[in-house]
């Protein structure tokens, strides 16, 4: 008996190890070191160039524009969608034709980013779009605009195809945190004549605290990315002028364009960095919110 | 219990509903359009559905041959996910051992990682084992990247199951393996649809892999079809054709969500939840 646990138990483990060890983890590791090389692809010849690439980071003026346009869709996209997201799935708390609303929603969730945002395109068109021609049929033709090119609305027309892409998972998560919520406590709330924003407010935000908590971290990851919505979307990709660029879309570039490879990895690195600072900030807090309930 | 009927609630679910499946509709609509009919007249129906913009761009465009490949490498990235991801939760849940939680670690810990650190290294390693552009390698790679998930959300469905089960099994001389494969995976059934329906979709949107990975526009992905199609497309100005290829990418996914949308559901934001 003992002699067939280790055996399944290597089977079960081994493969699965391996192949994590060769396309993740040492995947991972090298990055670090390439980070601190001047590598171009060759084999063998990786000049270690120590913080030389994040020097030069520093002095590059299109990953300084990806580091700003991250940062701002970092505010911008989670918020946005939290809000909606909770809003939308306390209204449908309490009302028919919830479940309908539900399924549609979700639609956005199922469908790929390429997908999405080649759709987007077109929406965007500023000939033949959907929203062009939209504001011009209802007599709004002045705010008609070329939405993908004009630097003024290009990362906003990026932000809004994030938020429209995962407002309806978050209505559904939230949802379920929200029926989670005994419902004695919005009755007795209902008694004593609380309104529907009063109870909104005072009972289904602090009850749905963790859930919210979870999102934030995900549509932070999410914020940090926005590679392929950029990638396919955006003239350039990533312009006009560096309007759009976005940390992986730099980080790409620098790789598969131009072959500079060690350069691209600091870049990586960065990414991680600003990714860990993001998951630890969000932990840091749960841990209070949990003491302050406690 | 009297209720004022406050008719603003009930105007932004609609609204939001609005937002989100006109454009999803106006694609479909306007993938029976002909060109001329998108370009001047982007919010009518078309005077006579053109069922030929599919057909132009199922088998001029490709889309068949990238919905093909794309069937192919989620196929079986999925069948050995789930395998795997199944095997390892299993047995860092159910046995002890030193080295136990380091293994659950390092499975685990790579979820927090960004894919794109590894991208690099990645592509090289995929080189050197002469993996680049194939069926093989692209499965690999998925597959390596969906495990910690998997091990992550299986784990902590493979302790919630009972022992007593397995001890039976163990008495009536089935084997380690026998009480995995005959006892435990049907018990985690529920779990295994979750995680796989949240696997699948995750994996058939994948875009950033096979962009540097899979060069060979033959093997194209759907996603990286695509994404190439409406560079081309927009070129050559087939703006039916286009509209066709992304219905044919959307449909079959939304009609199967409708059909079985509450698993779907559960199994999508089973993640987030724990």
């Amino acid at each position: 008996m003992r002699h067939g646990r280790w055996r399944f138990l290597l089977g079960a483990l081994v493969p699965a190890l391996v192949l994590h060890v060769v396309f993740v983890l040492s995947p991972y590791a090298q990055a670090f070191y390439l980070s601190l090389t001047d590598w171009t692809g060759v084999a063998g010849e990786a000049r270690f160039v120590g913080a030389g690439n994040y020097a030069r980071l520093g002095g590059d003026s299109l990953f300084l524009d990806a580091v700003r346009n991250n940062a701002v869709m970092l505010l911008v996209v989670p918020i946005a969608t939290i809000a909606l997201g909770l809003g939308l799935a306390s209204l449908l708390r309490t009302r028919r034709g919830s479940a309908g609303y539900q399924i549609v929603y979700f639609f956005p969730q199922l469908l790929s980013l390429v997908v999405i945002a080649v759709l987007w395109g077109f929406v965007y068109n500023p000939n033949t779009g959907l929203l062009n021609s939209g504001l011009r049929a209802v007599g709004l033709g002045g705010l008609t605009k070329s939405w993908l090119a004009d630097p003024a609305f290009a990362l906003a027309a990026v932000m809004a195809v994030l938020i429209w892409s995962s407002v309806g998972f978050y209505v559904v998560l939230f949802r379920a945190a929200i029926d989670a919520i005994p419902a004695e406590l919005y009755e007795a709330a209902l008694i004593d004549g609380a309104g529907s924003w009063t109870t909104f407010r005072r009972i289904t935000i602090p009850l749905v605290r963790e859930s919210v908590q979870v999102a934030f971290v995900y549509l932070g990851i999410a914020a940090l990315d926005g590679f392929a919505v950029v990638q396919v979307m955006t003239v350039g990709p990533g312009g006009p002028d560096g309007a759009t660029e976005v940390i992986g879309l730099s980080l790409y570039r620098n790789a598969f364009t131009y072959g500079k490879f060690g350069y691209a990895s600091a870049m990586g690195v960065a990414l991680f960095f600003a990714t860990l600072t993001l998951a630890i900030l969000a932990l840091r807090a749960g841990r209070k919110d949990r003491l302050e309930l406690a | 219990m009297t209720r004022r009927l406050n008719p603003l609630p009930q105007i932004a679910m609609l609204c939001w509903a609005v937002v989100t499946s006109l454009p999803l509709l106006w694609a479909v609509v306007s993938s029976v359009k002909s060109d001329d009919e998108i370009l001047n007249e982007p919010w009518s129906l078309p005077s006579t559905p053109r069922f030929d913009n599919w057909a132009r761009a199922w088998s001029e465009a490709n889309i068949g041959r990238y919905f093909l490949n794309s069937l192919i490498v989620v196929g079986g990235a999925l069948l050995l996910t789930m395998l795997l991801g199944a095997l390892v939760a299993y047995a860092l849940a159910r046995y002890q051992f030193r080295g136990n939680r380091l293994l659950y670690y390092t499975f685990v810990a790579a979820m927090f990682f960004p894919v794109f650190l590894a991208l690099v290294p990645l592509f090289f390693v995929v080189q050197q084992l002469g993996l680049l552009g194939t069926y093989p390698g692209l499965i690999l790679v998925y597959a390596a990247y969906a495990v910690p998930f998997t091990v992550f959300f299986l784990h902590a469905f493979f302790r919630t199951l009972p022992s007593e089960l397995a001890e039976a099994a163990f008495l009536d001389g089935c084997s380690h393996a026998g009480v995995f494969f005959r006892v435990m995976l049907p018990l985690a059934r529920p779990g295994l649809v979750a995680v796989g329906i949240f696997n699948f979709l995750g994996l058939w949107n994948q875009y950033l892999l096979p962009l540097v990975l899979n060069p060979d526009p033959d093997r194209y992905v759907l996603a990286q079809g695509l994404a190439a199609l409406s560079v081309s497309q927009g070129y050559r100005s087939d703006w039916g054709g286009l509209f066709a290829g992304l219905t044919i990418a959307m449909l079959p996914v939304l009609v199967a969500y409708v059909a079985f949308q509450r698993h779907i559901r559960a199994g999508m934001t089973a993640g987030a939840v724990k």
